[in-house]
């Protein structure tokens, strides 16, 4: 095994081998467990049934996201439902000893915003969660995924999993993105070129010039939609620009134990011959600003492109997905995407509502005013991100342009808690997934980056963000 | 888990490709704490108008569908967010198999473990499910034998042999897992 090359993947995963499959699936060691109040209930009720407890609540983090009110906090703005279930984590952590992060407390936020922000999320683990965007966490080098609710709760039960090993696939971004070219535009960009199975059965591991200029935040970003390409996680090797984003963070070790972390981490890169199954190259030097025009974000162009002819398209099956798709999102093939009319702009998600995401959304907003008829929705991902943000005036900036400022939280990334759009209208958002009536019943989801869904909102329509700002300088 | 060792059955078709978990059971349903009574909301856009009432035109409410308990997809079925209340909402339904020309892997690992069977079929199989389906013919999946047959139809499927193993016998893999327990402990105590 050793003498073999090996990636990034490879290396993770042999570390965490407790038994390894031969006919079956390995038995694989998680070492952090993230937990939220809309895929665990089941979990623990199963546990309780077999009469066994949570082997490692000091591995397991709880917060609640999905259900949470953004106007309040007071969970009885989301509904009886959400009030349940939010009562339900809180009893079950308090049961078994675990760590939670409700309404309220100063830590809470969206599950894979509190985790690399808290320093829980380092180099080298392996993560769960039950939440496909678990994704995101592999931008620090650690091999994270998302896992159903009977999963959950073999976590509780075990600290393991039962897991096949997945193919590796390279992802190369060779070049620094352009101002006004965000990490989101990257993503975008691979998506819409292998596809939403594109990823199925690998692990993207993320690599190039065009990775390296990116801070954590934009990596993280990357990572987050891997999910999205149907990767089973993404991966980036942690670096100098890793170590300094943990450095000193709530988890993160300290003294001895960081100097120690820190030998550990600085090899954990992939072997220079190492084998991947598939490779890809994106030019993102070259790289427009994106935006998506259909129901799955693989329907993702540049955003001076025009909506395509479904006509053109060969497979009958693609074809009428297509036509189907256009229809559900009220556009005309052959139409232009800029300036398509825009209802409502909404900032947020795991994908995007961290402080970069904020300051550029309001470089943006500053000195302008959301246009006439449109709902701006500003949603830090977690109340230390909005924290942060009230500190830089950030929060003002948005509330005079017109946009509403929120608690944290899923909101209308997913539509639970009340955050929705009404049926029909068109929104451009930071969110990873549009979905037929992902952000609510019969909506219509643009995904772009902050600053294109900055620009749609004071403009009104969909707009290259490039041309706002170069007006300011 | 629910044992799986044959099933026949008509076939229900949805011919897309990427199905999504949100089209499945979308997200304001997820607000339950049970696993049951998901199957009401299966498929609910596509199923339900905007006052509740039936689409007729959709393949769950064709007179005979709660009979199905088969359900055929197009490619890269069940892609989208981890939620394992796709997979109960299909369950509720009475869906205990899916035929797709490919699976999200999340979809597929929460339907292995709870009893509902993913078949994985190539291009050509697909069009004879499809055809075999809409003449209304009765489908007969073995697990034990992997194979799928209707009248003049009949292929083969592959499926992890431990995920079989375990549909066949009923048994849950958290049991698998606690076997090894003192293999956990002692890699816990090398960490
Ligand atoms: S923000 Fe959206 S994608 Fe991220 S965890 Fe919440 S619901 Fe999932």
């Amino acid at each position: 095994m050793t003498s073999k090359s090996r990636t990034l993947y490879d290396k993770i995963w042999d570390d965490h081998v407790v038994v390894a499959g031969s006919g079956t699936p390995s038995i694989l060691y998680i070492d952090l467990h993230l937990i939220h109040e809309v895929t665990t209930p089941q979990a623990f009720a199963g546990l309780r049934a077999r009469g066994i407890g949570v082997r490692r609540p000091d591995r397991t983090v709880a917060t609640a996201d999905h259900v949470t009110p953004t106007v309040s906090r007071n969970a009885a703005d989301a509904g009886p439902l959400a009030v349940e279930q939010i009562r339900r984590l809180e009893a079950n952590c308090e049961e078994f000893g675990i760590p939670f992060y409700g309404i309220g407390h100063e830590r809470r936020g969206i599950v894979h915003v509190i985790g690399p922000e808290l320093g829980l999320t380092h180099p080298w683990l392996t993560s769960v969660c039950g939440d496909s965007h678990t994704s995101t966490h592999g931008a620090f080098g650690a091999l994270a995924f998302g896992i159903g609710t009977t999963e959950v709760e073999h976590v509780l039960a075990t600290q393991c999993l039962l897991e096949h090993k997945g193919l590796n696939f390279a992802v190369e971004f060779d070049g620094r993105p352009r101002p006004g070219v965000t990490a989101k535009d990257m993503i975008l960009k691979l998506i819409s070129e292998i596809g939403i199975g594109g990823g199925t059965g690998h692990v993207l591991e993320y690599m190039g010039a065009g990775i390296d200029a990116l801070d954590m935040e934009g990596r993280m970003t990357i990572c987050n939609m891997s999910i999205e390409a149907g990767a089973r996680a993404g991966l980036i090797a942690p670096d100098d620009t890793t170590f300094r984003y943990l450095s000193g963070r709530p988890f993160a070790p300290s003294g001895e134990d960081w100097d120690r972390a820190l030998e550990r981490w600085a090899g954990l890169v992939s072997d220079p011959d190492a084998q991947y199954d598939r490779r890809v190259r994106i030019d993102s030097g070259s790289l427009q600003p994106m935006i998506s025009f259909g129901t799955n974000p693989s329907m993702s162009a540049e955003i001076d492109a025009r909506v395509p002819d479904p006509a053109v398209i060969a497979d009958a099956a693609e074809r009428a997905q297509m036509t189907s798709a256009l229809e559900y999102m009220g556009f005309t093939p052959g139409e232009t995407l800029l300036d398509q009319k825009v209802d409502v702009v909404f900032i947020g998600s795991c994908t995007n509502s961290r402080m970069a995401d904020l300051r550029a959304a309001a470089s943006v907003f500053d000195g302008r005013r959301v246009s006439e008829g449109v709902r701006a929705l500003v949603v830090p991902g977690s109340q230390q991100v909005r924290e942060q943000a009230e500190s830089e005036g950030l929060d003002r900036v948005f509330i005079d342009a017109g946009a509403e400022w929120r608690e944290s939280g899923c909101s209308m990334c997913i539509a639970m808690n009340g955050d929705k759009l009404e049926p029909g209208q068109r929104s451009v958002s930071t969110s990873n997934r549009n979905f037929e009536g992902r952000q609510g019943q019969s909506g219509r989801t643009m995904l772009a980056s902050p600053l294109t869904a900055a620009a749609a909102a004071v403009t009104g329509k969909v707009s290259d963000p490039r041309t706002l700002l170069e007006n300011r300088s | 888990m629910m044992k799986f060792q044959t099933l026949t059955s008509p076939a229900s078709c949805l011919d897309r490709d990427d199905i999504d978990t949100d089209q499945i059971i979308p997200a304001r349903f997820l607000r339950t704490t049970e696993r049951t009574g998901l199957g009401a909301h299966l498929f609910e856009d596509w199923r339900y108008d905007a006052d509740g009432r039936p689409k007729p035109g959709f393949t769950l409410n064709r007179e005979g569908a709660v009979e199905a308990r088969i359900l055929i997809g197009g490619r890269n079925f069940g892609c989208g967010s981890s939620r394992e209340h796709a997979v109960w909402s299909l369950l509720d339904f009475g869906i205990r198999a899916v035929i797709a020309q490919g699976f999200a892997d999340i979809f597929r690992k929460n339907a292995l473990r709870n009893g509902l069977l993913p078949i994985d079929v190539g291009a050509a199989d697909h069009a004879a499910c499809l055809a075999a389906a809409a003449a209304g013919q009765a489908f007969t999946v073995d697990l034990e034998a992997k194979s799928v047959t209707a009248e003049g139809l009949a292929f083969g499927f592959d499926v992890d042999p431990f995920a079989r193993t375990c549909m066949l016998d009923g048994v849950d893999e958290l049991e698998y897992i606690l076997k090894h327990e003192d293999r956990i402990a002692a890699f816990e105590r090398e960490l």
